[in-house]
């Protein structure tokens, strides 16, 4: 276990190496060499601001050096700095943070919930209403657009009931934290929270549904009816416990990504966490701040797929000698 | 009764006992390549045809957008700001003269619906084929080579699955915006097609070395080595077109996927840049302004933009279902 440990952890670093490549290819070689201080330093810079930034991350230096530099300052956990909003990049994600933890939290119970719910429901009536009922939706939910269903949901269930007199849903951008008053914090996620979950359950209604027909045409699932029995016990532990090794894999990887930022969910309505950030920092040509969000998402997601990893040896033995 | 089923080789493509049985009773026994019969069954399915009657009628909109400019008079860039507006120059609502209203500078909702339909099925298309034809010879070059390559590639693949893609395409964005990357790629289609090219073909490159990993060890492709096949024809000759049904199974319900992805970089504002006419980008117009009263904004290009998702992915459940009615092939 401690070999594969190690072996695993070691293959996330050289992703992550590879992915702090990808991220100094688009934002430092990308401009071209002569550009990429005035790139970085943002909107506002003066010349001689420009000319501290090309020293302070050693643009006159050969690119390898200043390669080495970034990854050295990134190891160090320094993201660099914001120059745009003069704070250090880690402040601004460290405000947007629990706003995409907020929303990726409640989101991810929500559908998990429903996916798992309507996919062994489907499964142990296949063909029946209730199944057809169920694919038909997850088919309509999986074609459609996240950010196309968050608009629809403002439009009918704020709008629409809001000016009927029925203010049930608050309205887009409206954000309290969990701290500061917990119910009001789930009141405002409500709408966001279900567009992500209905968008994500359709493909785990899909998954479970198909993991679980599967399973139900391998012999131990006859053995364990002939044994007699009860079918509820082969539905739940012999069955669903089998099938749910893909669910977990793409709710890792789903969970790992949206750290980065919901950030289509974040953008249509309003909460400003790191997806929203990044957006916004497009039109203030605030770099820094997008190549730190770019970063801490990608490390998401690198440790996402490393937990799943050391999940699936911890069930499966096998796993452990590939 | 003689039914060669297994016409194409080693092909994954089986034929169930039972529907053999139903064909050949109703007429002459004939040998039926596995192709036609997958045709027969996608021909059988409703709800597959129906729903490729609906593409088909999204493409004729789209080759036939000037149809629609010139039926109601109005070009998909004219912007008629008298009657196009209210007079305090908002969008004006569906009416006999803009059938599905206009939008804030007061061009024709239903016209730049129809040239939008030119963008999302070009992207698809055209991304959707880069995806392909990069993850196949890739995946391919991995599966066959195996080896130092191949876990180079399985590696590199694993990276780029897990990529956020949606943030590198607003880094790469953020950064062309300002000087074109290496002097070329500006924000725009480019761009879109870059981003939905390079973080996509890996999913294809995984499911072909899957494939070739298995179909490598198989007897004919021992016989091709030792009638002395060089490595490319191999590859190419012998093993690819036994991954032709997975592929167009996959291409298939790639092209909604890639609809999808055009349309959110395009309303994320990082995609096809005004004043282009783009169902995602006039869904993001439309976002900030429908909550003050111009719902047909918003309503309109988004159910243009949902029924063509829903065709193709309909389409490809079916597609899906007629070449492999087994499920033995794909989730």
């Amino acid at each position: 276990m401690a070999r594969f440990l190690i072996r695993r952890i070691l293959q996330g670093l050289l992703v992550l190496l590879l992915m702090t490549f990808t991220v100094y290819i688009i934002f430092f070689l990308g401009p071209g060499p002569q550009f990429v201080a005035r790139v970085l330093a943002g909107k506002s810079a003066t010349p001689a601001q420009i000319n501290a930034i090309a020293t302070q991350l050693y643009l006159n230096k050969p690119w390898y050096v200043a390669y080495g530099h970034f990854v050295s300052q990134l190891a160090h956990g320094n993201l660099g700095y914001d120059y745009y909003n003069s704070v250090p990049v880690t402040t601004s994600i460290k405000q947007a943070f629990p706003i995409t933890i907020s929303l990726v939290v409640g989101a991810s119970i929500l559908w998990l919930l429903m996916g798992l719910a309507t996919g062994i429901v489907s499964a142990v009536r296949t063909r029946s209403l209730t199944d057809r009922f169920f694919t038909t939706q997850a088919l309509f939910f999986y074609s459609m657009p996240t950010f196309v269903l968050g608009l629809l949901f403002i439009l009918f269930l704020y709008q629409v009931l809001t000016t009927h007199g029925a203010a049930v849903f608050p309205a887009p951008g409206a954000w309290t934290s969990f701290t500061h008053n917990p119910l009001a914090w789930a009141h405002d996620l409500i709408l966001p929270w279900f567009t992500l979950a209905l968008v994500s359950a359709a493909t785990y209604t899909r998954l479970t549904r198909g993991s679980m027909l599967d399973v139900f045409g391998e012999d131990y699932i006859r053995t364990a009816r002939s044994k007699g029995m009860s079918e509820r016990r082969v539905i739940l532990r012999h069955n669903l416990r089998a099938s749910l090794t893909p669910v977990v894999t793409q709710f890792g990887l789903d969970v790992g990504t949206l750290i980065g930022g919901a950030i289509i969910t974040e953008q249509v309505f309003s909460l400003p966490g790191l997806g929203w950030t990044a957006i916004h920092a497009i039109s203030s040509q605030d770099l820094p701040l997008i190549m730190g969000i770019v970063i801490v998402a990608s490390t998401g997601v690198i440790v996402a797929n490393l937990l799943v990893d050391i999940f699936y040896a911890v069930l499966d033995p096998r796993v452990r000698l590939h | 009764m003689s039914y060669d089923v297994t016409a194409v080789g080693e092909s994954a493509l089986r034929v169930e006992p039972a529907e053999v049985k139903a064909i050949a009773a109703r007429q002459e026994i004939e040998g039926k390549s596995p192709w036609v019969l997958a045709l027969r069954r996608l021909r059988r399915d409703r709800a597959a045809m129906i729903s490729l009657v609906v593409i088909v009628f999204i493409a004729a909109c789209a080759i036939g957008a000037p149809i629609f400019a010139m039926i109601t008079g109005h070009g998909n860039m004219q912007q008629f700001s008298t009657i196009g507006r209210t007079p305090d120059g908002q969008p004006i609502g569906p009416n006999g003269t803009f059938w599905l209203g206009t939008d804030d500078l007061g061009r024709d909702l239903l016209v730049r619906i129809a040239y939008g339909a030119r963008v999302s099925l070009f992207v698809g298309v055209v991304a959707t084929a880069v995806t392909v034809v990069g993850g196949t010879v890739i995946g391919l070059a991995a599966g066959y080579f195996g080896g130092i390559i191949d876990s180079i590639l399985a590696r590199f693949m694993d990276w780029l699955l897990a990529v956020p893609f949606l943030l590198f395409a607003i880094a790469l964005f953020s950064v062309a915006v300002q000087k074109p990357i290496f002097g070329f790629i500006g924000p725009g289609l480019p761009i879109v097609i870059i981003v939905l090219g390079f973080f996509g073909w890996a999913s294809v490159g995984r499911l072909v070395r899957g494939q070739v990993l298995s179909i490598k060890e198989k007897e004919y492709i021992e016989a091709a080595r030792a009638l002395g096949a060089g490595p490319w024809r191999i590859m190419f000759v012998d093993i690819l077109p036994n991954l032709l049904a997975p592929l167009i199974v996959y291409s298939t319900l790639l092209i909604p996927a890639t609809i999808v992805g055009e349309a959110t970089l395009s309303f994320l504002g990082v995609g096809v840049q005004p004043p282009t006419a783009d169902w995602g980008q006039m869904i993001s117009t439309a976002s900030g302004m429908f909550l003050y009263g111009p719902w047909w904004y918003l309503v309109f290009p988004s159910v243009a933009l949902l029924i063509a998702t829903l065709a193709f992915n309909i389409f490809g459940d079916g597609v899906r279902d007629a070449f492999d009615p087994r499920g033995d092939l794909y989730v």
